[in-house]
């Protein structure tokens, strides 16, 4: 399916990254809203506190709480009873919600949650790295990633309804890079009330908490029990594989904008070195792929979307082809010297056919900025790859080396 | 440079860091009017008013940010914010 | 493209500039982008905010490294901060000050101006906040943008009076460096 944005630019505002989210929460049309201030996500609770004390988002309830366990605990509830349930944090929060993390995906309670990448402590350290929802890759919550403001707001509805599908149940985070998204000016088109009602209906979950009709949710369920749940929970992450494309294809038909469903790609036709990466960082990717296949670099993007569920048959299908392919991480998982997308996508080419080299740069960590310099560099040493084999499979980019 | 693991540092490192650039206006000190309360020493929130021998008081303009606690708060009017030249 | 940097404090409405900047240039029918490079959170500390201002869609990411045009909201700031730092030759570089260009002493073949702002938001706005009028010196020492979008772009966010006040600050600053230009 062919994918021919149609943004005219008259519909379009400049605002600011957090606005644009707060404003999607809002059209969608949340019941409950809890969240703890914690920056760089402290914007959008703040915009979506004033929509409140406007009254412009009706039937909804926010919910102060003091602090992220409490604010995900909350919801925990609301989403039980029915009630379509978002919450916003970062770092140190996202961490502090752990626990409630797995409750949520096991009572499968289709929550909404922007991410607003952070670094994690210590050293405290407030800018951005993906670090935070990295490290919650395995409480079953669908992660997506925002390569611009357009898309991050526009990713808000696609969530809720990935995660409200009746197949699917299963919650999300939507992960926008904190400051480099959060914070930036951009022109986009606020999400749409009149297609988004349309888009998504209101949330109506099969089985709900009322007095009514008791139920309890998360029960006991000992080990003649437990494994089954947790296969029904990976066989709803395997569903979210087909949701997240047929929803972007859905949301396309209606608004005429796409960025992706569980991949997107650039130039990856003819690519000899293929770049892969998640988040802002894929709009200054391109820009060096404009610049250097000027001077006939064959070199092309897979823009990874869905880091959960991992979408493993559409990336070998780009990547098959390709000479060399270079993942970038945001993140790293100490002890193995290399990111999680590096290790996830080396370990789904095992037991295949394709052969195609793999390195990894761990990048951008604590806020580190990415000029198109050192995309360029990667771009060149993964050249290098093609003709003399890998030299450094993983390495920390940037590093230096007079501060060690 | 060389960081230290963990991130562990000296103590007192904020004096490295001179903040008398962040001032719009600077106090100045009239002796004459001054009945040596030292209220301006005790409210200063950057410790920038500094006792002398005599009684009186100098301001520390390496460290003031020009933020007229002082001023606002001498019983005599003994001190005055001026626009500062830059 | 165009790259704007500015340099500023704190507390000196640094990021409020290049976020009315994005705003008025779009108004002004061009694509544009706005983003902070926030030190430690605190008024007084060193600040850049950028800007970028193209005819299409902007990707990039990157903090500005090369820019076009440079302004600085405090001197003081040039004891510290490399504030010409890979500024283009035929850039221009805008000082707060109320000395003259000459005195300032930088690495750099880009045109420096001054512009008082402190004093002319003293006198019009009522307070030391040079943002704004800062961006009324821009407009009239680039061209690159109109003094009407900044001065709605105000309007917009600072809503009666204080918008007034703004706005005819800006004008202010446009026109002397209109002159100077």
């Amino acid at each position: 399916m062919a994918h021919e944005m149609k943004m005219n630019k008259k519909n379009m505002v400049v605002v600011e990254g957090s606005y644009a989210v707060a404003h999607a929460v809002k059209t969608c049309r949340p019941n409950v809203i809890s969240a703890y201030p914690i920056t760089p996500q402290t914007h959008i609770v703040e915009d979506l506190s004033k929509f409140m004390a406007d009254g412009e988002i009706p039937n909804c309830e926010y919910i102060n709480v003091e602090s992220e366990f409490s604010a995900l605990s909350a919801l925990v509830g609301s989403s039980a009873v029915g009630a379509r349930s978002y919450s916003a944090t970062t770092s140190q929060g996202l961490e502090l919600m752990h626990e409630v993390l797995f409750n949520v995906a096991g009572m499968r309670l289709p929550i909404v949650m922007t991410v607003t990448n952070r670094a994690v402590s210590a050293p405290i350290n407030i800018w951005n790295d993906q670090q935070d929802s990295i490290s919650q890759r395995d409480t079953g919550w669908i992660q997506l990633y925002a390569e611009n403001i357009q898309e991050v707001s526009d990713m808000t509805a696609q969530a809720f309804k990935i995660s409200e599908d009746r197949d699917i149940m299963m919650p999300s985070m939507t992960c926008m890079d904190g400051f480099i998204l959060s914070h930036v000016y951009e022109p986009l088109i606020l999400l749409e009330q009149d297609i988004t009602d349309e888009f998504l209906p209101p949330f109506k979950p099969e089985r709900t908490l009322d007095p009514k009709n008791p139920l309890t949710f998360g029960a006991f369920a000992d080990p003649h029990f437990y494994t089954e749940f947790r296969y029904q929970q990976e066989c709803a992450m395997q569903k979210a594989l087909k949701k997240i494309e047929s929803v972007a294809d859905e949301f396309y038909d209606m608004y005429g904008r796409y960025f992706g469903g569980l991949i997107d790609e650039y130039h990856t036709e003819d690519a000899d070195i293929i770049i892969m990466a998640m988040g802002s960082i894929i709009g200054t990717i391109k820009d060096v792929i404009d610049r250097l296949r000027e001077k006939n670099v064959k070199v092309g993007l897979l823009k990874v979307r869905a880091f959960r569920p991992f979408p493993a048959e559409a990336i070998m299908k780009v990547i098959r082809d390709a000479k060399v392919v270079v993942v970038l991480d945001k993140n790293i998982s100490l002890g193995m010297n290399a990111g999680a997308l590096f290790i996830e996508t080396k370990s789904i080419l095992y037991n295949t056919d394709i052969t195609v080299p793999v390195i990894g740069y761990m990048i951008g960590q604590g806020g580190r900025d990415i000029p198109m310099s050192t995309i360029e560099r990667i771009i060149a040493e993964a050249e290098e790859v093609i003709i003399s084999g890998i030299k450094k499979e993983s390495q920390f980019t940037d590093l230096k080396e007079e501060l060690i | 440079m060389k960081i230290v693991p963990g991130a562990v540092c000296e103590a007192g490192t904020s004096r490295v860091n001179k903040t008398g650039g962040w001032r719009t206006f600077k106090p100045v000190y009239d002796y004459d009017k001054c009945i040596k309360c030292k209220l301006c020493e005790l409210l200063c929130p950057d410790s920038s008013v500094l006792p002398k021998e005599d009684g009186y008081f100098e301001f520390d303009y390496d460290y003031c940010k020009g933020c007229g606690i002082c001023a606002n708060e001498c019983p005599k009017s003994a001190i005055t914010m001026v626009l500062e030249e830059k | 493209m165009k790259e704007i940097r500015i340099h500023g404090r704190g507390g000196q409405g640094s990021v409020t500039a290049a976020e009315l900047l994005a705003v008025a240039a779009f108004a002004d029918g061009k694509f544009s982008q706005a983003f902070p490079a926030f030190g430690v959170e605190r008024r007084g500390a060193p600040v850049q905010a950028f800007t970028r201002i193209n005819d299409t869609p902007i990707r990039l990411r990157s903090q500005i490294y090369e820019p076009d045009y440079v302004i600085v909201q405090d001197p003081t700031l040039l004891e510290s901060v490399d504030v010409a730092s890979g500024l283009k030759d035929d850039g221009v570089l805008i000082i707060n000050s109320d000395f003259d260009p000459e005195k300032f002493k930088l690495d750099t073949k880009a045109k420096i101006m001054t512009v008082n702002a402190t004093k002319i938001a003293l006198d019009i706005i009522g307070m030391p906040i040079v943002n704004t009028v800062l961006l009324g010196a821009f407009a009239g020492a680039t061209g690159e943008i109109r003094p009407e979008s900044i001065m709605e772009a105000v309007r917009e966010r600072f809503p009666g009076k204080v918008g007034d006040r703004n706005a005819q600050a800006i004008m202010k600053a446009y026109e002397m460096m209109e002159g100077q230009k």
